[in-house]
């Protein structure tokens, strides 16, 4: 568990981390938090020549929020956003994500945007950021690009991400009405992995009509996935059981695992239709404390 | 007189630890040191054509590189049956092959990178099954795959079925795994300058039998070896006996005369160190009508993977473990220690007895169930009673097997009482109105522990008053510096303050053993004492010389000395001490010279002393996703007379927290290739302080009368009975549909898949 010999440059401004990955190719890596990409090194999966270190970079850091949605810098870590009050008005799903991830030190760390670059099919924020809806801005020296995060995901470890770009934003849409989201985790030990994890998010009218749902998948693809029939199901219906169970069943057919040892493909499958119904449930009662659903 | 013994002190190790004051083999230094790292064979099974070691000799920062036939003409083979660095052949994944030698472990790394070796596979066999099979591939050339088959038991076995009311069959299965101490394993040689001798820095358990075997490898005599241990960061078994690096290590020292160090990464610790629990046992028990017990036949594999380590003991402690608590009147265990192309087996935490009290305790669930009874009440029909002790179960071999003492009623009806036990219908199923799936499992064991032998220690008071205990029993995590320190100052009437208990230096104390099976504070304990007496009784002598009086009257309190009933003239340790300790000529009196020195070393040799206990825990179970939660755990615990409570229950924390993460998280998979398939903690979880479930202890201190200080182990004993009381629980959680668990770890999956066979479904 020892890296190979690698460079390392701490860069001064982004203008100047572009500059190198422009100069140095493939061989560079953007390192921001170092949560994947420094133990990959030190089991020698990865080996790359130099290090550029993005972390400090100030036009990288916090957010902003403004009438068109959020935007989250590059170097914005994981527990910023789990102990960020003033988010949960209406992106509630960052928080109740954040919470799962590893553990404190980690969380204090790693950052979101990393972890979307990173691409760990069984990375939390995918399914989470999907399910918001979000974007990503990928800068290099000479061009600047928006791609949906669903563009952006490719496969197992890989993204749209060319070797001379950072992702430097991730953009999520303000939500048309009151938002609920949620994230639900089977992990075998807290701090793992997702086995399966399913992030949902609804957005509700004043009449309790759905008129925005998400619901994102991780651990149960190449990448974490998108159900869009299931999404499709909730829209234009209030949160009720009936629904909750028809968009669970196509949650779990739009969720695509392999058998491996943290459970075969059947099982994952079942475990994404009992996460999505419980979790829509439980906006549903979140949404109307005084009525609740009956399931 | 002080009363230290039973007091639950603060561990007086704990300032030096928790504050980063402690120092591991990895914090140790020497001027010229050099890192290592080992070429280790990718291959379960594998015919070694060539080592082309020129490569890696080539890389920037790399000293040497030495392969098996390198090392092969200068060491003593056949000490161990592994050789250090394989010869012709390798047999897991893992296996070290060769050694790089280089200015830093980067470098060293580099040179693994850049050895290549010639390798043809040859066929692996990773099961028992296979192994046993005819026409089996023989897994390591001119050593039979079945190494050894043991039968324990006594009484009339074939009689007492043929009187049975009631027989239950069960074949269980125990995966394999491993303990994961937060240190691992590392060692550091230094030669003596003159190349005569090496002083070896490591992590073991047992000093005193690594000298011996590291004297023997390198063909010299023991005192030109020194061993010692530093802080250790937890052991748990598997830190224990000889290992290969340990040998390469010391070699390298002498061969380079430089100092040299290896730390086993954690990549290394799944592969290179020894395995545990993986057994399979076809049972059978027979009772009569009333659940009374007749007798057990238990036919058992146990798979050891590629070289003998510690397997038979493994072997051996199942069987012996069966009988727990019980009357059985018969017994008939055969266990077959079957080699394989795995990692070695050798004893972790419960040493086999996990898996021997989980075939008992599974059997009398299963038996409550054939005869209609509570699981609590065929128990407590079976129990040996308190009066009958000495109770000899009826084992003589490997060694006879007599229990010292215990209550066992007493100890299953606290439990009982604890959990709740007769309210727990009642709860489970006002959960089930809830739609909540909860349940309760109960397990007994009895542990032999302190086993083995013998075990030392010496007690000195230097020429300034100053007392340090010296022993083998290293430690390494456990306590063993707070409860030496408490046998020594209660003895010897000091403040806890004035001892000292230096551990981990052969040269301290010529004979030991070690730190392994709930061993040390029993036998080193009672060791402590003894020397502690014999030096104050040489403390009174020299009291009574000094103050010109009869020893017998000499009273000695609180570290002084006074001639009875003239207490304002006393005299101090220190200046005891000085006049035991001259450096000036002594003035000869009447009565001749004392004995020079302030000190005894002691060893206390004892039959082993048996702990009891009883757990009994609930869990919740989701039936949809299988998980598992451990809402409630209560360990009832006898290990006779508690030196102290405190290092007695963080015993029981971390034991129980073993037991609950075999049960459920921990696995050592293999590929039908031998590739071990879980090689970092992304795949094989450990619980941390968030899978701790609430729990509740209670002693009950039934003296052993095999020992002065009435104590018996308890370093064991929170594990042993873990896996089958968690199991029974989410059986029962799991009882409306009729599962039976028989194989573990109970992933989500596997309660599942169980749940889907079940004759009824939720």
């Amino acid at each position: 568990m020892f890296p190979a010999p690698f460079g390392y440059v701490r860069a001064e401004s982004l203008d100047e981390a572009l500059a190198v990955l422009a100069r140095e190719g493939p061989g560079a890596k953007i390192l921001a938090g170092g949560q994947s990409l420094l133990p990959m090194m030190k089991l020698r999966i990865a080996e790359p020549a130099l290090l550029v270190d993005i972390h400090r970079l100030p036009a990288l850091t916090g957010w902003q929020e403004t009438a068109e949605g959020l935007t989250l810098g590059a170097v914005v870590r994981h527990s910023q956003l789990e102990r960020a009050e003033a988010l949960q008005e209406f992106y509630p799903l960052l928080g109740r994500t954040a919470r799962w991830i590893a553990d404190p030190l980690v969380r204090n760390r790693g950052t979101v945007a990393g972890s979307l670059a990173h691409a760990d099919p069984a990375g939390d924020w995918g399914a989470a950021l999907l399910a918001l809806g979000a974007s990503v801005t990928l800068r290099s020296l000479t061009r600047t690009r928006e791609l949906p995060l669903d563009a952006f995901l490719v496969d197992i470890f890989t993204t749209a991400l060319e070797p001379d770009e950072v992702l430097t934003a991730i953009r999520i849409p303000k939500p048309a009405g009151r938002p609920f989201g949620t994230y639900l985790k089977l992990e075998r030990k807290v701090g793992d992995f997702a086995v399966v994890g399913v992030a949902v998010n609804v957005v509700l009218d004043a009449r309790h009509t759905v008129v925005e749902a998400g619901i994102g998948l991780a651990g149960v693809g190449p990448r974490a996935l998108r159900a869009p029939a299931a999404e499709a199901a909730l829209i234009g219906h209030p949160l009720e059981s009936g629904g909750i169970r028809e968009a669970a069943a196509l949650a779990a057919e739009a969720a695509d695992p392999v058998s491996d040892r943290r459970g075969s493909r059947a099982y994952k499958r079942n475990v994404v239709r009992v996460f999505v119904e419980r979790g829509l449930k439980a906006l549903a009662d979140e949404s109307r404390p005084e009525v609740g659903v009956t399931a | 007189m002080a009363n230290w013994v039973g007091q639950a002190w603060d561990r007086i190790e704990d300032l030096r630890l928790l504050t980063g004051r402690g120092r591991f083999v990895a914090d140790l230094t020497a001027p010229g040191l050099v890192s290592v790292a080992f070429v280790r064979s990718p291959h379960a099974h594998a015919a070694i054509n060539r080592v082309d070691l020129e490569p890696a000799r080539r890389t920037p920062g790399v000293v040497a590189a030495f392969s098996g036939a390198d090392l092969a003409p200068h060491i003593a083979l056949g000490v161990t049956e592994q050789p250090p660095l394989a010869l012709q052949a390798v047999h897991y994944v893992g296996e070290p092959v060769a050694v790089v030698v280089a200015e830093d472990r980067y470098a060293a790394e580099d040179g693994v990178e850049a050895v290549a070796v010639d390798w043809t596979p040859l066929p692996v066999v990773t099961d028992v099954r296979v192994a046993l099979a005819e026409g089996a591939p023989t897994v390591v050339a001119g050593r039979p795959n079945l190494i050894a088959e043991r039968r324990i038991g006594y009484g009339d076995v074939a009689a007492q079925f043929a009187r049975a009311a009631v027989v239950v069959q069960e074949r269980l299965v125990i995966h394999r795994a491993t303990a994961q101490p937060l240190e691992t394993r590392g060692v550091m040689a230094i030669p003596d300058p003159d190349g005569s001798g090496v002083t070896v820095w490591t992590t073991t358990q047992s000093p005193h039998e690594l000298r011996r075997s590291l004297a023997r490898s390198l063909r010299l005599s023991e005192d030109k070896v020194r061993v010692r241990t530093p802080d250790v960061g937890g052991s748990f078994g598997v830190k224990n006996r000889l290992y290969p690096e340990e040998v390469v290590v010391a070699w390298l020292a002498m061969r380079l005369v430089r100092p040299v160090r290896w730390i086993e990464d954690r990549l290394e610790h799944f592969a290179a160190t020894q395995h545990e629990r993986e057994q399979v046992h076809e049972v059978e028990l027979a009772a009569d009508a009333e659940g009374r017990l007749l007798a057990l036949r238990d036919r058992f594999v146990v798979d050891n993977g590629a070289y003998v380590r510690g397997g038979v003991t493994v072997m051996q402690r199942t069987a012996m473990t069966i009988p727990g608590p019980y009357r059985l009147p018969a017994l008939e265990a055969v266990g077959r220690l079957v080699r394989t192309h795995k990692t070695p087996i050798g004893p972790y935490r419960g040493a086999g007895r996990p898996q021997g009290c989980f075939v008992m305790e599974r059997m009398m669930d299963r038996l409550a169930e054939a005869v209609g009874q509570d699981r609590a009440e065929v128990r407590r029909r079976n129990l040996i009673p308190p009066d009958a002790f000495p109770y000899a179960t009826g084992i003589e071999s490997p060694e006879r097997v007599v229990y010292d003492s215990g209550d066992f009623p007493a100890v299953l009806e606290e439990a009982l009482a604890l959990a709740g036990w007769d309210q727990a219908a009642a709860r489970i199923e006002a959960a089930r109105q809830e739609g909540r799936w909860i349940g309760i499992g109960l397990a007994m064991n009895v542990e032999d522990t302190g086993g083995g032998g013998y075990e030392g220690a010496r007690v000195r008071v230097d020429g300034n008053g100053e007392v340090t205990v010296y022993s083998g029993a290293v430690a390494q995590g456990q306590g063993h510096e707070t409860a030496f320190a408490q046998v020594a100052a209660e003895v010897l009437d000091l403040p806890p303050e004035r001892i000292r208990v230096a551990l981990g230096d052969t040269d301290d104390i010529p004979l030991g053993i070690g730190t392994f099976g709930s061993r040390a504070t029993t036998l080193a304990g009672n060791a402590v004492r003894e020397s502690a007496i014999a030096v104050r009784r040489q403390i009174v002598e020299w009291a009574a010389r000094l103050l010109e009086a009869d020893p017998e009257d000499v009273v000695w309190e609180g570290g002084a000395a006074y001639v009875r009933g003239v207490p304002e003239r006393r005299i101090s340790l220190e200046a005891i001490a000085a006049r035991a300790n001259p450096l000036t000529p002594i003035p000869m009196g009447p009565e001749g010279p004392l004995p020079l020195g302030l000190e005894a070393t002691t060893y206390f040799q004892s039959a082993p002393t048996y702990s009891s206990g009883c757990h009994a825990c609930w869990v919740e179970v989701d039936p949809r996703t299988g998980q598992v939660r451990v809402l409630d755990y209560v360990v009832v615990h006898d290990c006779g007379r508690m030196l102290n409570p405190k290092l007695v229950e963080g015993q029981i924390y971390g034991g129980v927290l073993f037991g609950l993460s075999t049960v459920l998280l921990e696995e050592l998979r293999y590929g039908e290739d031998g590739q071990l398939l879980t090689t970092t903690f992304l795949d094989y979880p450990l619980p941390t302080t968030t899978e701790m479930p609430p729990l509740r202890i209670a002693h009950r201190e039934t003296p052993s009368p095999r020992n002065p200080l009435g104590i018996k182990g308890a370093g064991e004993s929170g594990t042993i009975p873990a896996l089958a009381a968690l199991t029974a629980a989410v059986e029962d959680a799991l009882k409306p549909f009729g599962v039976h668990l028989t194989e573990l770890p109970l992933t989500p999956e596997r309660l599942l898949q169980a749940l889907a066979q079940s004759q009824s479904r939720p």
